[in-house]
Parts: C-alpha cells; sequence; structure tokens
C-alpha cells in the first residue's frame, strides 16, 4: 500500500469542476517529508482549488488521495488534521472576536478542559517569538486589536503549533501578502526551519522572488494542470512567468527624471510636523515603506476631503481602487456591470432614471480595454477570478472620470498578466493627464512611478524621483525616523 | 416548472395564496369567493405598504430594522382623524400630517442610530415606546371619524378590485424601477451588500440611511392613514399585527434579512398569502391558538424550504 | 484602542446600574433596604434568565424574537402539567428544549435568517401557549412557590440568584474551551468550522442552552406569579435584547458577557418600574419613559464606546 515511501501526501489525476469551470482537470502531486514545494501560476490556475482538496475542505470529483501511504476516501478537514496536514488560506481563519489564546485553545480539542487556556497562552507566545522574533503580540490580544499584518502573523504561527498530534505538512496560500518586508523574510527563514525537521511545505506565492529562492521544488500550474515542475535550481524569474502563460515584459522606467510641473491636484500632509506630499496633474506617485505606516490612511484623507473640499488641498473628485477587494472594494450580490457602474451612475443617467443601455455600452467598452475575461457581464461578480474581479474594481475607478485615482495596494494576490496590464493601463491614463497616488507594497511597481514618497511611522521621511529607485534604497528609507 | 419555482422562492408564496385562497373557496363550496378575493386584497394593501417601507430599511445592511412601525401606524392614524376633522377640505393636510409625522420619526429613529451609536434594533424598539406613549396621551378616546370622501375612497372597487389594491400595485412597481434603476436606489443595494465598499465607492452612506429611514416613517405614516379611514377610526392598536407582519412579508417575500438584496413582487405574494392563509383559517374554525400556531409553522415551513443565502465562498 | 478604554467599556454596565441605583436611592432612599430590594427586583430573576438565555443565541451571531412567547407557553405548562402531572410536565419541557435545539439546526443547515424564523416560531410558541391555557389560571407547584419565596439573610433572593446566574455563565462560557468555541462561532464561523469544530453542534447546543434557560425563567416566574396566562412573557423578547446589549453585548459578531448580561437585566427590571414610579411618571407615559431610558443609558455608553467601523 505504500507507494512512494517517504511521501506525506500524494495526489494523482484529481480533477474537480465547479459549475461551468474546469478548475482541476488531472493532477498529480507529491510532497514529501523535509520538502518545500513553491507552487505557482495564474490567478484561475487552479492553486487554491488543488490546496482546498488537499487539506480536505473540498471533495475532488475524481482521483486518489493518498496521505502518509494510505489511500483514503471520506476525506475531510477533520481527518487531514489527524494526519497532521494544516493550512493558512488567504482569507483569514481567525475569530476576530477572541483573544489570541483563545483562539490557538479552540485550534486544539486536547486544551478544552481547564487550565487550557495557560498552555495555548504559552504555546502561541513561544511559537510567535520562533518565526516572528520582535513581533511585539501579547497573547491576551483580541485578534480584532491587532492589524492585519499581526493577525496573519498568528495565524501562521498557529498552524505551526503542536499538542502531542502530529504535523507533517503546512500549506501556506500567499502567506506573506499582509507581511511587511521583515515579516516575510522571518517566515521564509522559518520554512527552511521547519522542513530540516522533518515538515514539508507547500507554499504559493506570487511574489517570485520567494519561490525561487526559498524552496526545493517548483511546480507551475496553468488552466488547471500541473504545466511544468522541477528542482527550484533549474528555474529562473522568465522561465517561470513563461511557463504561467504570459509574457512578462521588461520593465520600463518612466522617463527619467523628469521635471515636476502642472497643475497641482493634490496636497496632503499625513502629519502637521512633517513633509507634504504634492502631485501633479498627470503624475504616477507611489507611496512606500513598511506595510501600515500611514500609506492608506493618507489615501483615505484624500478620499474623504476630496469629497467635502478641504483648505488641504483643491476639491477635485477622486476614485478609490481597493486592495482588500473582499471588505472595500466588490458587492458581492451584484453583477460584474453593476460592479463597474456604481460611480459612474450621474453619467449614464437618461432623464431621471439611469439607462439600461448606456451602462451596458460602458461595461463592454471597459471590459475590452481592461481584458476582463468573462462570457457575460451581467454574471455575478464573485464567477469571475480575483485578477479580473481586481480589473472590475479599476474599471470602476477609471471609467468614473475622476481626474485622481487612488489605488491602496491593489496588486496584492494579482497575477502577472493582470498586472501587465493594468500597469499599461495606467500609463497610458496619467498620459492624458489624470493624477495616480499608488500605494504598494512591492518595490518592483515603484519603478512604474514618476515621484515616490517613503512613509514611516504615519509621516513622510523622504522623497525620490522614480528614476532613483532601488530596492536597497526604499528598504533603507524605510526605517527612517520622521524627522 | 418545479426548478423554474426553485430559482425564485418568493413565487412559493403566490402558490401558497392560491392555494390558501383553493382551500377557503372549497370549504364555503364556491360561496363569496369574490368577496374573499376582494377583502384579501384590500387589507394586503396595508401589509405591503408597510412592507415596503420595512423593506427599504431591512436592505440597506445587517442590524437595519424598523420596530417603530406598529407605534408609527398608530399614531398616524389619530395625528390623521385629528387634523382632517371629519372634513373634506381635511384630507390633503391630514395625508400630509400623517406622513411629515412618519417622516420625522424617521428621521429621529436615524438620529438616535448614527449619533449616539445605538443598533437600530434597539433604537426604533425605544423610539417605538416613546411613540406610543404620545399615541396614548394624545389619542386617548379620540372618536373622530374619517371624512366621508376619505372613507369612501379607501373602500372604492372597481370591479371588484380595491381602487387601493390599485394604486398599491402601480406604488410596488415604481418602488422597483427606484431600486433598479435610480442612484438613491442603487446605493441603497451598495450599502447593505458592503457599507465599507460603498464608501470608498463614493456613495454617502450616511445620507441614504437617513432618507431610507424617513421613507419607511413615511410609508407607515400613509399606511396609518388610510388604515384608519378603512375602519372608520383610529385606536392605538391597529398598527400592532403591522409590525411582525412587515417583517414576515418581507422575508418570505424574498429579500435578504442581511441586506443588499431586495424583491418587491414577492411581498405581493408574501401579503396575499399571510391574508388568505388567516382568511382560510378563520373559515375553518380555528380558534387563536389554532391560528397562531399554524401560522408560524407555515411561515417556518415556507422560509425553510425556500432556503436561505448561500455564503459569499 | 488602548487597555484602559477597553476596561472602561468593560464597567459600563455595572455604571449604567450603579447610575439607575443612585437615582433611585435619591429620590426614595427607603427603597434601598432588603426589603425594598426584594420588592423591586421581584422579577429580576426570570428577566435575568431570559436575558442569558437571549445571550446564549446573540452570542452565536443569531437573535431569538421568540423566548417571550416561549417562556409564555412554558409557564403555561407549569401551572398546568407541571403541577398536576408532574412526570408530563418535565417531558413536555424537555421536549421544548429540543424543538430548541431543533431550530438552531434548521436555522444552520437551512441557512436562514434567524430573526424571520424566531418570528414564525413566536407564534407557533404563542399559539401552544393559549392552546394550553386558553384563559389565565393554573397554580404553580408549591415546591416552585416556596423557592421562589426564600429569603435569604443579608441579601434578597434576586440578586443571589443573580450573582448565581452569572458566576455559572461566566465560568462556562469564558472559561472553558468549548465557550471559546461558542463564542467563536459568532464572530468568524468559517475559522471554527476549518478548525475541525461541528458548526451544527455549535448551533444546536447555544439554542438548547437558549432554551434551557428559558424554561428555567418561566419557572422563576410562575414561582413568583404563582399563576399563568398566555401573555406572560410577551415583553420579555425584546427585554432580553435590551438586557444584552445594555451589558455590553453586540450583534455583529457575537460579543457578548454573562456578567455584563446580568446586570443589564438587573438595571432593566429597576428602570422599567420602581424608578419611574418614584418619579411620580403617569401611567400613560411610562411605557415612553421606558423608551427614554433605554436612550439615555446607549447614549452614555456610546461617550465610552470605540466607533465601529462603517
Amino acid at each position: 500500500m505504500t507507494a512512494a515511501g517517504s511521501d506525506i501526501v500524494g495526489l494523482s489525476g484529481v480533477e474537480k469542476q465547479f459549475g461551468a469551470v474546469r478548475a482541476l482537470d488531472g493532477v498529480d502531486l507529491a510532497v514529501g517529508h523535509g520538502e518545500r514545494v513553491g507552487l505557482v501560476g495564474h490567478n484561475g490556475a487552479g492553486k487554491s482549488t488543488l490546496m482546498q482538496v488537499l487539506a480536505g475542505a473540498v471533495a475532488a470529483d475524481a482521483g486518489r488521495i493518498t496521505v502518509m501511504g494510505e489511500v483514503l476516501s471520506g476525506y475531510s478537514p477533520a481527518r487531514a488534521r489527524q494526519h497532521g496536514i494544516r493550512c493558512v488560506f488567504q482569507e483569514l481563519s481567525v475569530c476576530p472576536k477572541l483573544t489570541v489564546a483563545e483562539n490557538v485553545r479552540s485550534f486544539h480539542p486536547a486544551l478544552r478542559g481547564f487550565g487550557g487556556e495557560k498552555k495555548a497562552a504559552r504555546l502561541i507566545g513561544e511559537m510567535l517569538d520562533r518565526v516572528f522574533p520582535g513581533h511585539g503580540i501579547s497573547p491576551g490580544d483580541p485578534l480584532r486589536d491587532l492589524a492585519i499584518g499581526q493577525r496573519q502573523m498568528v495565524e501562521v504561527a498557529r498552524a505551526f503549533t503542536t499538542v502531542g498530534e502530529p504535523l507533517h505538512l503546512v500549506i501556506l496560500d500567499e502567506p506573506t501578502s499582509s507581511l511587511d518586508a521583515q515579516a516575510s523574510a522571518q517566515l521564509l527563514a522559518h520554512m527552511s526551519r521547519a522542513a530540516g525537521e522533518g515538515i514539508g511545505i507547500i507554499l504559493i506565492s506570487h511574489v517570485l522572488a520567494e519561490v525561487l529562492g526559498h524552496v526545493d521544488r517548483i511546480v507551475v500550474m496553468r488552466d488547471g494542470r500541473i504545466a511544468t515542475a522541477g528542482p527550484a535550481g533549474e528555474f529562473d524569474r522568465q522561465k517561470l512567468v513563461r511557463a504561467m502563460g504570459s509574457e512578462e515584459m521588461p520593465q520600463s522606467r518612466s522617463s527619467a527624471a523628469r521635471a515636476r510641473g502642472g497643475e497641482v491636484c493634490v496636497r496632503a500632509r499625513p502629519r502637521r510636523d512633517a513633509k507634504e506630499l504634492v502631485a501633479h496633474q498627470g503624475e504616477v506617485i507611489g507611496l512606500a515603506g513598511l506595510a501600515g505606516h500611514g500609506q492608506t490612511q493618507l489615501l483615505r484623507q484624500v478620499l474623504q476631503a476630496s469629497s467635502r473640499g478641504g483648505e488641504t488641498f483643491r476639491a477635485r473628485p477622486a476614485a478609490f481602487v481597493a486592495g482588500d477587494r473582499q471588505n472595500d472594494g466588490v458587492f458581492p450580490r451584484w453583477s460584474i456591470l453593476e460592479n463597474m457602474t456604481i460611480r459612474s451612475l450621474q453619467n449614464l443617467k437618461q432623464g431621471a432614471l439611469v439607462s439600461p443601455a448606456r451602462e451596458k455600452a460602458m461595461a463592454d467598452s471597459w471590459k475590452e480595454r481592461m481584458g476582463i475575461r468573462t462570457p457575460d457581464m451581467e454574471h455575478n461578480i464573485l464567477s469571475l477570478s480575483g485578477g479580473n474581479q481586481q480589473k472590475v474594481l479599476f474599471a470602476r475607478a477609471l471609467a468614473s472620470e475622476a481626474p485622481i485615482i487612488l489605488m491602496d495596494d491593489p496588486m496584492r494576490g494579482v497575477d502577472i498578466g493582470t498586472r501587465q496590464d493594468v500597469y499599461s493601463l495606467i500609463r497610458s491614463e496619467a498620459q492624458a493627464g489624470r493624477c495616480f497616488l499608488w500605494y504598494t507594497t512591492e518595490t518592483d511597481e515603484l519603478l512604474h512611478c514618476d515621484h515616490v514618497y517613503v512613509f514611516h511611522a504615519g509621516a513622510i521621511v523622504a522623497e525620490l524621483p522614480g528614476a532613483d529607485v532601488s530596492e536597497e534604497k526604499i528598504i533603507q528609507l524605510s526605517f527612517q525616523e520622521p524627522a | 416548472m418545479i426548478e423554474a419555482l426553485r430559482a425564485r422562492p418568493w413565487t412559493w408564496s403566490f402558490v401558497g395564496a392560491a392555494g390558501a385562497f383553493a382551500a377557503t373557496v372549497a370549504v364555503l363550496h364556491g360561496h363569496g369567493a369574490a368577496g374573499i378575493a376582494t377583502a384579501a386584497l384590500a387589507l394586503a394593501v396595508f401589509m405591503i405598504l408597510a412592507g415596503v417601507g420595512q423593506m427599504f430599511v431591512i436592505t440597506l445592511g445587517p442590524g437595519n430594522i424598523d420596530l417603530s412601525l406598529a407605534a408609527n401606524i398608530g399614531l398616524a392614524g389619530a395625528v390623521s382623524m385629528t387634523v382632517m376633522n371629519g372634513n373634506d377640505a381635511g384630507i390633503g393636510p391630514g395625508l400630509a400630517a400623517a406622513v411629515g409625522c412618519g417622516i420625522v420619526i424617521g428621521a429621529a429613529n436615524y438620529l438616535l442610530i448614527w449619533l449616539l451609536r445605538i443598533p437600530p434594533i434597539i433604537a426604533t424598539l425605544s423610539s417605538s415606546f416613546i411613540i406610543q406613549s404620545v399615541d396614548i396621551a394624545y389619542g386617548r378616546g379620540l372618536q373622530i371619524k374619517p371624512p366621508t370622501a376619505f372613507a369612501d375612497f379607501t373602500s372604492l372597487q372597481m370591479a371588484g378590485v380595491p381602487l387601493l389594491a390599485i394604486l398599491t400595485v402601480l406604488f410596488t412597481a415604481g418602488a422597483a424601477i427606484l431600486l433598479r434603476r435610480t442612484i438613491y436606489g442603487r446605493s441603497v443595494l451598495a450599502t447593505g451588500q458592503n457599507a465599507r465598499a460603498a464608501r470608498f465607492a463614493g456613495v454617502a452612506v450616511g445620507r441614504i440611511r437617513a432618507i431610507t429611514y424617513m421613507v419607511c416613517g413615511a410609508l407607515g405614516g400613509l399606511d396609518g392613514a388610510f388604515l384608519a379611514g378603512y375602519f372608520r377610526g383610529a385606536n392605538v392598536d391597529i398598527g400592532n399585527e403591522y409590525l411582525l407582519a412587515s417583517i414576515a412579508v418581507v422575508v418570505v417575500g424574498g429579500t435578504s434579512v442581511a441586506g443588499g438584496e431586495a424583491n418587491l413582487p414577492g411581498i405581493w405574494g408574501a401579503s396575499l398569502f399571510m391574508v388568505l392563509l388567516l382568511t382560510m383559517l378563520n373559515t375553518f374554525g380555528a380558534g387563536a391558538g389554532m391560528r397562531l400556531l399554524l401560522t408560524g409553522l407555515i411561515i417556518v415551513a415556507v422560509i425553510a424550504l425556500a432556503g436561505g443565502r448561500k455564503p459569499a465562498r | 484602542m488602548t487597555v484602559s478604554a477597553r476596561h472602561l467599556r468593560g464597567f459600563l454596565p455595572a455604571l449604567s446600574l450603579a447610575l439607575v441605583l443612585a437615582a433611585i436611592a435619591w429620590l426614595n432612599p427607603r427603597a434601598i433596604s432588603y426589603f425594598g430590594f426584594n420588592l423591586m427586583l421581584s422579577l429580576a430573576l426570570p428577566i435575568a434568565l431570559a436575558t442569558v438565555a437571549q445571550m446564549f443565541v446573540i452570542a452565536g451571531g443569531e437573535l431569538d424574537l421568540s423566548i417571550g412567547s416561549f417562556i409564555s407557553f412554558c409557564g403555561c405548562v407549569v401551572a398546568t402539567w407541571l403541577d398536576q402531572a408532574p412526570l408530563t410536565g418535565v417531558a413536555i419541557l424537555l421536549a421544548g428544549i429540543l424543538v430548541y435545539a431543533g431550530v438552531g439546526a434548521l436555522i444552520h443547515l437551512r441557512n436562514l435568517p434567524s430573526i424571520v424564523v424566531t418570528l414564525g416560531m413566536s407564534f407557533v410558541w404563542q399559539g401552544l401557549a393559549i392552546l394550553v391555557l386558553p384563559q389565565p389560571g393554573g397554580t404553580a407547584p408549591d415546591w416552585l412557590q416556596s423557592l421562589m419565596s426564600l429569603k435569604p439573610p443579608f441579601v434578597p433572593l434576586p440578586v443571589v440568584g443573580a450573582v448565581l446566574l452569572a458566576l455559572v455563565c461566566h465560568l462556562l462560557l469564558m472559561r472553558t474551551g468549548y465557550g471559546a468555541v461558542l463564542r467563536g462561532s459568532g464572530g468568524n464561523a468559517t475559522a471554527v468550522a476549518r478548525a475541525g469544530w461541528s458548526l451544527l453542534k455549535v448551533k444546536m447546543t447555544l439554542f438548547a442552552l437558549a432554551g434551557l434557560f428559558g424554561v428555567l425563567s418561566s419557572l422563576a416566574l410562575i414561582g413568583i406569579t404563582t399563576s399563568a396566562d398566555p401573555n406572560i412573557g410577551s415583553n420579555y423578547s425584546l427585554l432580553s435584547i435590551a438586557g444584552v446589549i445594555l451589558g455590553g453585548g453586540e450583534f455583529v459578531g457575537g460579543i457578548v458577557s454573562p456578567a455584563g448580561a446580568v446586570i443589564g437585566a438587573l438595571t432593566l427590571t429597576l428602570a422599567a418600574s420602581p424608578l419611574l414610579t418614584f418619579m411620580h411618571i403617569p401611567p400613560d407615559w411610562q411605557i415612553g419613559a421606558n423608551g427614554a431610558l433605554l436612550i439615555l443609558v446607549l447614549a452614555a455608553r456610546a461617550r465610552f464606546s470605540r466607533p465601529e467601523a462603517a
């Protein structure tokens, strides 16, 4: 019965269909003890679905699952847990109303009795110290008081905790998406430590640098199948991107050291005593720095002021593109079309009512411009893959004719193909005179900006022209204290 | 056809209404079927007016509900009768006063929710207590009859169909258009689905909520005036049955309690169903206890059959 | 949110209670006595038990609009069957709890909105109450009457009962592992399911607990009033919700506090009638004054409360 003796888990011929969508089209995958596997691919390639099958959350339509040599039927999350398989998904699985320790306690049935609270607190405290030294989280903190990055840290650390039961495989689905550079590096380092202890790791990430540098084997998925796989050393960035199915365009830096001119359209000062942000018409302004250091607050400040017309700057309409699309962007009951037009209804009126014809025209034209993949714009928005949903949010903002576009780290977890499409769109819109304020946690994207402001502790600590941007410099400036 | 029905669960309520009607007519051996239909339509109107108001509030998002509707309706009845004062000339001002009173109640409800950050259930509950007291003190012993023209208007029929019912059909059609094709309507739906996203998308969420509570209040006021006209006089308790009914017809009719999704035809179906159900039970000679028991069981059964909203993921 | 603000918020229910007590003491100093408290708080125990029942449901992120009529129904059963045919009476009450658990299961399995399901159930319980006891009447069993007229030394029975209740529920809900799971289900059900717990069992447990405390509330109520009527519990649905809210509970995401709920119930009991009578509010306006008081207390809470998102 034991197939590949040292494999923790093996999937063979796994298929899964959701309605008309073929999410998995015959996938074989095996992970051995102490092996780190990187799983990459477009949004919609099937990565998350594959992991959900692995973790027992979704039942495959066909195919065989073997765990620790045992062919399983009737798999479930509970059985996966029993076999030592843990999962950290993109949407957090922690209860915000409970404390950190309580979340750990409810995760381990063995801690149910009295005294379990203290054990849970100690357990998570130790693991947090191991994985994320210097984390600053107390086990008694209610989760809703923690920033999203800290919640992610708790969830990741929790996955590695054990109370006697076996831990063989940990699946991490975009674990660094809410973490800043420091925490991400700590997590990647812990991954190799864990692998050294015999724990298998599956890492799904869109940050190719993470995958290339920190796994033993890479598996590339495309359209529900494995496109290619092999030892990590055999791959480089370009090869990965090509295998995923899109051509990565060479990063074109914006024209070197362009003199900043034109009409000022945004002036904002995040903290009274610190530097001011100035944005001109037609500029793409980048907001950089460690995650959660005031960038999103500034965007919100500008958004609020623009609808009120404060003295901070001249009143001009601004449109917002959310990064956390579930909470800040998507209207889940509505169609793609309705999601797109909500910001522009004033312009779509004919008389007193919104004109369905004009709505459809707008939707069709933006569907083409953004390359949104869907057979029908009247379908529910959740029928789209994550990347396409993000495109709709962009279209919503861009279609609104607002001269200022605010972007709150909107490329998080979005595939390369979508990104390239959006980058070129931003460039052309900027050339047409629109102003972009772009908060991003990936230094690569800052290369597309004309001017970059670096944030630290809620204030702007530095600014530099886009042409001067480099990873080192940004990281250096990110740790600079405000004057 | 079963598939088509399943796809639109609220259509069950029309089926149920038809079933209850058929059962009643069968027991009576066909006598008075037309009269029953007319009476059902007339009574359904009052439930629908309250239901539409409640629907708009519920669509604003989870937790939004107006528990002050009953007290509102009661007070509006007293106010409208007092202002009309039995005079045909007073009909206009009377209606305006009732609607105005309702708008004030709606605004007060929203102020409690927004300024004092009280959850809508408690805010509207508290205000309902206050409104009730005002009604009792103000309307104590009120014996004013409605002006003849007004009372006649509320009972007017055209070929057996009450005029009010026809007007209400037009009204609900208008409300549906308001919801789907105006900026206000879209804003309500957006706010109900995801208030944060709505703000980011430029919707004035606070203003939309305020307007909606006032709309609900206004509809309650209108309903109270019509009820007083139909039943030839105001009384404090007249609104009581309409509170629970307004919530029931909204949800049985297919509007989501979590907000963001509204169903107007469903309110008609559910109201007709509830009215005909009660008529049927009355005809069968069921006592108060049996009536309540069966009504409750059927509401639960209908909802359980239809099933709820599947989680977003 | 700073630690001190969080703690202040936790003290608010106690503060509200203290304010109401202070007002009563100022208006009618003689009420602050063993006899006075026993009288003013006579209905406190049934209200507190009903509030705790509601609290369990709210902890799971749901709402129970039927607890009042359930208490009416159980009350009618207590005053008839429990007195005359105790075994049948007990069986019926237990069946009631099972039905409550069944409602929880139904809500979970069919993904139904609890407001509407419990609305429908309130009709059911009300109808059953009328069928059991069409006219006010019946007699409470002797043992129940004696229990509820106990006069413990120094501290009135309602206060003893309330403290006991708060303690038991606090231990159950806040100190056990499963209690945390129950509370977590209101905030993030997916997380609880992913951790391997059965959401179905969680829901059924919460509703069964609500049913149990509803039964206890009806026992306490009939023990005090010694007879029943089918409308006896009609205010309790909304009263219990108000009590949980006053006690610091929140609808969105199942934050509850057992101690807070009990304190909230006590505050309500005092504010609902004794305080108003001492303030010489005419009966016509007493209902309105209740509403105004509720608003005042919540306004005070808003001062200290952290603004919730959106």
